[in-house]
C-alpha cells in the first residue's frame, strides 16, 4: 500500500512525500534508499518484489521517495545530497526503521548510525559519467556537438540537464567529488550473490523472480538469524 | 602455434572470439535477452537506432559496461553512429580499443 510521510525541508517546513510500504507494526523495519535517477525507474519493480517476500518472512519495509524523485512534488533541481541524506535520516526516524537497504547510489546517503545491506554499490562519479555520456550520444544524434568536459563545466555554474534529469550544482559537484562508499555498518551485496545479471544495466525497467528471493532471503536471514542486525 | 614472445603484452592477449563472447554477454544484460538470442546477431545485426529500448542512456550504460568488462576507456570522441549502428560496428570498435589498450 501507499502512504505520505513529513519529509523536513530546509528552513523547518515539511513536505507530503510518497512511500510504498509493507507496515503491519512488526519489530523488524527496514528503510529501502532507492538508487538515483533512471536506475530508480530500473529497479522499482524489482525492490517491490523483495519488499513483497520480506513481508511474507514477518518484516516491515518501506520505499520512500526522496525528494524531487519519483511521485514528489519538489524540484530536483533544488535537491543535493546533502538534503537527500537529511530525507534519510528523518525516514528511518519517522519509520522507525531497524535496519536500510540501500540500492546502488542510495549508498551514497546513509548515515552510520544504522546497520544493514548495500545492493550494487556505485561511485557517484560514475553515474555523473553515464549521464554526461548518454546527453553527449543524444546531441551528437541531434546534430550537436557537445563535450563531457564543457557539459560539466557549465554545470558546475549552473546545472545541467542530463538525460531528462535536472541536476543542480550542488548536486553535481557532491556527486563528481564522490567515490564508491565504504560503509562499516553495511554488509556489502554483490550481484555474484543474487544471481543473474544486474537490472540497472537493462535498457527498460525488468523484474527477475529468482533475483528477488534471492535478495529476500539474503535480508530475512539476516535480519532474523545471524547478520548485521545482531 | 604462435611464437610466445611475438604476443603483445596484456590486455591484447585477449582474443577476438573472448571479446565476442563480451560483447554478447553484455547486450544480454542491457537488451534483457536470453543467450541464445543473443547468439543469433551477426555483423549486421541493428543496434542503436535499430532497436528502440536502446536509448541514449541505455548506450552510455552498454558503453561504461565495454569499459569495465573489457579493460578499455572509451572518449567521447570515438562514439559515432557508425560504431553503434550494428553488432559488427561495435565489435570492430571493441576489438580496435582492446589492441591499442
Amino acid at each position: 500500500m501507499f502512504a505520505v510521510w513529513p519529509c523536513p525541508l530546509p528552513g523547518g517546513e515539511t513536505a507530503e512525500e510518497n512511500v510504498r510500504l509493507f507496515d503491519a507494526g512488526r519489530a523488524q523495519r527496514l528503510l529501502v534508499i532507492p538508487p538515483l535517477f533512471d536506475e530508480h525507474n530500473k529497479l522499482r519493480h524489482q525492490l517491490v518484489e523483495v519488499m513483497r517476500r520480506l513481508d511474507m518472512s514477518d518484516i516491515d519495509s518501506f520505499l520512500f521517495d526522496l525528494p524531487g524523485c519519483n511521485e514528489s512534488t519538489l524540484l530536483l533541481s533544488k535537491q543535493s545530497l546533502a538534503s537527500w541524506r537529511n530525507a534519510v535520516e528523518a525516514a528511518i526516524s519517522h519509520f522507525r526503521a531497524t535496519h536500510v537497504l540501500a540500492v546502488r547510489g542510495g549508498g551514497l546517503l546513509v548515515p552510520d548510525t544504522i546497520s544493514g545491506w548495500l545492493y550494487g554499490p556505485v561511485a557517484g562519479k560514475q553515474l555523473l559519467r553515464s549521464m554526461l555520456r548518454a546527453r553527449v550520444i543524444s546531441s551528437r544524434e541531434a546534430g550537436t556537438e557537445e563535450s563531457a568536459e564543457t557539459l560539466s563545466e557549465i554545470a558546475r555554474s549552473g546545472g545541467i540537464t542530463l538525460a531528462g534529469w535536472t541536476i543542480g550544482q550542488d548536486m553535481f559537484a557532491e556527486l563528481e567529488a564522490s567515490e564508491k562508499p565504504v560503509p562499516e555498518n553495511l554488509v556489502i551485496i554483490e550481484q555474484s550473490s543474487v544471481g543473474g545479471s544486474p537490472l540497472w544495466l537493462r535498457a527498460e525497467p525488468d523484474y527477475d523472480a529468482a533475483q528477488a528471493d534471492a535478495l529476500a532471503a539474503l535480508i530475512a536471514d539476516g535480519i532474523l538469524g545471524t547478520g548485521p542486525s545482531e | 602455434m604462435t611464437d610466445q614472445s611475438a604476443l603483445p603484452k596484456n590486455n591484447s592477449l585477449r582474443s577476438r572470439a573472448s571479446i565476442d563472447s563480451d560483447l554478447r554477454s553484455i547486450l544480454c544484460d542491457v537488451l534483457g535477452l536470453d543467450v541464445d538470442e543473443v547468439e543469433t546477431f551477426d555483423a549486421d545485426t541493428g543496434l542503436f537506432g535499430h532497436l528502440p529500448e536502446l536509448d541514449s542512456m541505455a548506450v552510455a550504460g552498454l558503453l561504461t559496461e565495454m569499459e569495465d568488462r573489457l579493460a578499455i576507456m572509451i572518449e567521447d570522441d570515438d562514439v559515432d553512429g557508425e560504431m553503434l549502428e550494428t553488432f559488427g560496428g561495435l565489435l570492430a570498435f571493441a576489438e580496435a580499443k582492446v589492441a591499442e589498450s
